[in-house]
């Protein structure tokens, strides 16, 4: 499993990375999200990788490391989600708003010079 | 009533109610508004000094308060801290707040929708982030000073606002990006998240880990150093800076600080001289990267043209001393760059207001706003225009008034320059001084030493001398277009409201002058606890959670007998 998360995180973060590169403001949200759904997925795997463990203390689960995963790093990975969300729908208002002051959606507001 | 220690979380939840009641009252009643903020702003202030002053009057080890908000064990829950950096910070960053407001009110407030609300928020996420202990709860607050700084950046709005704003914002998100990736590869490596624990978890990382735990760092340290303006970081910082608008130009004078703030206080927490096989790391990074800093800002503020693109790079000159003088580890040096911090950020924010003013008495027309567009006619001879006391009719030579505004402007230019160069009187030259003063003795003055200077101290020596130079040069040049050539043009019409907050970060400044020892005094209490780390470390570990009454209660009976 461990494989297929780090092929997933390193996929979603060369995506991330080349689209944030391109000159469009569009396919630089895309990049942002897309970077910040790796960072998710990487926060997560830093808590240990385990199948059908409990993060919470569970009456009949005997209470010691081997029987529970980590719940603090699920907890982050929440709070990281939302101010992602957040920070690109603020994104995408002031992508408008250089769309329509510039008439371009060039990131530097003007069409490079041929 | 014993305050303390529930004054220290004070300065976030004031804020946050106060913003949150103004975005009740809606898009109306902005002068309402405008007062309420400002009692807001002056009663966060006021909770800033209190801060300050019992850091300063309680004994060394003592001097560090704990707050627990959710009551839990300090591991588990998270814990706010304010020691002398700290409350320090608080401090400043209220005085820039009331100065940035009172300007805003003049006439900016009413550029766009919000700018109460977002001012407040913006404030929330500055004390939290000089008050938190824990690294996620840093990054929370990171998250909502940013935010409000989208808003305030694009307030005003404008083509060349948005589209800076545009690069501000997607730097600082991908900033986020690498900050959480470094936070959690720490969480990986040591299985805890408060700065405190980390200090005791690091020497006792296994060797195979250390690797892991010096790339989450050092990509933590991305992020922080991209906010602090380090090179080659540091490229969205002047266009971002010098489009926006001044009052809140002027309050970002703080935000490069809080990206210098958390270097300084994690760098000495996690690497300290306890850290075992991890001490000092990077220090190196931080000393030549500072000074790669002050190189390219320093050349870069000679060819600047605009009032605004001077001082945002004189901000990312002052950075690359900050970050360097950081990178030493040396208590007396560092308790140099505080000095010079409080300094360079009021002048710099005071430059900031002033440039407005300045730029506002020239037309619209002559108003270069990209440096690259078209360079400055002013080096050309013009005709002697009619208003001058050049007389060919053989009249009496008549002087020429000069307006109070003209007057006032130009004195406060004098001044802001004087202190950003470094330059006597003024408090800049002392923080310059003892800077230079605590590198050539490293052991303090008066305590001879065998070991020769080290050759990045000789470096910083003359990076320092170097770039105060050229800002003379850039200073001087700026200031001759801008009071000394007989162009005609109205003088500028002010407000008494835009002139007090100049009036007041300056004035701050020369009783920094005369008070330069009991300051100087402080940031050496300041530098002395950060070099001693086990103090902040004992004081947020040894802290217990208030009982509930409950137990309370249970635990009486077994005292009575």
């Amino acid at each position: 499993m461990e494989e297929v998360i780090a092929i997933a995180i390193g996929v979603l973060a060369a995506s991330g990375t080349w689209l944030v590169l391109r000159p469009r403001t569009f396919q630089v949200v895309m990049g942002l999200c897309l970077l910040s759904y790796g960072v998710n997925l990487f926060i997560f795997s830093m808590g240990s990788l385990f199948i059908g463990k409990e993060p919470v203390i569970k009456n009949g689960v005997p209470q010691d490391l081997l029987n529970y995963t980590d719940p603090l790093p699920q907890a982050l990975v929440l709070t990281a989600i939302v101010i992602s969300f957040a920070m690109t729908a603020l994104f995408l208002v002031v992508l408008l708003a250089s769309r329509g002051l510039t008439g371009t959606d060039h990131v530097d507001g003007r069409e490079p010079k041929e | 009533m014993n305050l303390m220690p529930h004054l220290i979380v004070a300065p976030i939840l004031l804020p946050l109610l106060t913003a949150a009641c103004m975005l009740l009252l809606g898009e109306k009643h902005r002068p309402l508004k405008a007062r309420i903020n400002l009692i807001s702003t002056l009663l966060g202030l006021g909770i800033s000094v209190m801060l300050l002053l019992w850091t300063r009057h309680q004994a060394i080890p003592a001097s560090i308060g704990v707050y627990l908000p959710s009551n839990w064990q300090v591991p588990f829950g998270i814990a706010l801290v304010v020691d002398h950096l700290s409350a320090l910070m608080l401090v400043l960053t209220g005085i820039i707040a009331i100065c940035a407001l009172l300007f805003a009110m003049a006439r900016w407030d009413r550029a766009g929708a919000s700018f109460h609300a977002l001012f407040q928020i913006q404030l929330m996420g500055l004390y939290g982030a000089f008050l938190t202990a824990d690294l996620f709860n840093l990054f929370v607050f990171f998250e909502v000073l940013l935010a409000a700084s989208y808003g305030l950046m694009l307030h005003g709005s404008g083509k060349t606002r948005v589209s800076a704003g545009l690069h501000y914002i997607s730097i600082n998100l991908l900033a986020s990006s690498l900050f959480l990736i470094g936070a959690a590869l720490i969480y990986g490596v040591t299985g805890t998240l408060n700065m405190a624990d980390l200090a005791l978890k690091i020497p006792l990382v296994p060797e195979a880990d250390r690797g892991l735990l010096h790339a989450g760092t050092a990509i933590l340290a991305v992020a922080f150093l991209a906010k602090a303006g380090m090179w080659p970081l540091n490229f969205w910082l002047v266009p971002a800076y010098s489009s926006a608008s001044a009052p809140v130009a002027a309050l970002f004078a703080i935000m490069t600080k809080v990206g210098i703030y958390t270097v300084l206080r994690l760098w000495t927490l996690l690497f300290s001289g306890q850290a075992g096989a991890s001490a000092y790391f990077a220090g190196d990074w931080l000393i030549y990267g500072g000074m790669a800093t002050i190189v390219c800002a320093g050349i870069a503020i000679l060819a600047a043209q605009r009032l605004e693109r001077m001082a945002s790079l004189s901000i990312l000159v002052s950075a690359g001393i900050l970050l360097s003088a950081v990178g030493f580890a040396q208590p007396n040096l560092t308790a140099a760059a505080l000095f010079y911090l409080i300094s360079s950020t009021l002048a710099l924010s005071a430059l900031f207001l002033l440039a407005e003013l300045i730029e506002r008495s020239r037309s619209s027309a002559d108003l270069v706003l990209e440096d690259d567009a078209e360079p400055q006619p002013s080096l050309t001879v013009t005709p002697p225009p009619r208003g001058s006391n050049l007389d060919d009719e053989q009249k009496v030579v008549v002087g020429q008034i000069i307006p109070w505004t003209m007057a006032f402007l130009g004195l406060s230019f004098i001044a802001c320059a004087l202190l950003i160069i470094g330059m006597p009187p003024l408090s800049g030259f002392i923080g310059k001084l003892s800077l230079l003063n605590a590198l050539l003795n490293p052991l303090g003055l008066g305590n001879a030493t065998d070991t020769p200077i080290s050759t990045a101290a000789w470096c910083l020596l003359a990076l320092l001398i170097l770039s105060g130079l050229a800002s003379l040069i850039a200073f001087s040049r700026m200031g001759i277009q801008r009071f000394w050539t007989p162009l005609e043009r109205p003088s500028p019409i002010l407000r008494r409201i835009e002139c007090l907050p100049i009036v007041l970060l300056l004035g701050l400044c020369v009783l920094l002058t005369f008070k330069a020892e009991p300051v100087l005094r402080y940031t050496q209490a300041a530098a002395d606890t950060l070099n001693n780390p086990e103090r902040y470390v004992m004081a947020v570990i040894g802290t217990r959670p208030v009982p509930s009454p409950q137990a309370k209660a249970a635990s009486m009976p077994q005292v009575q007998p």
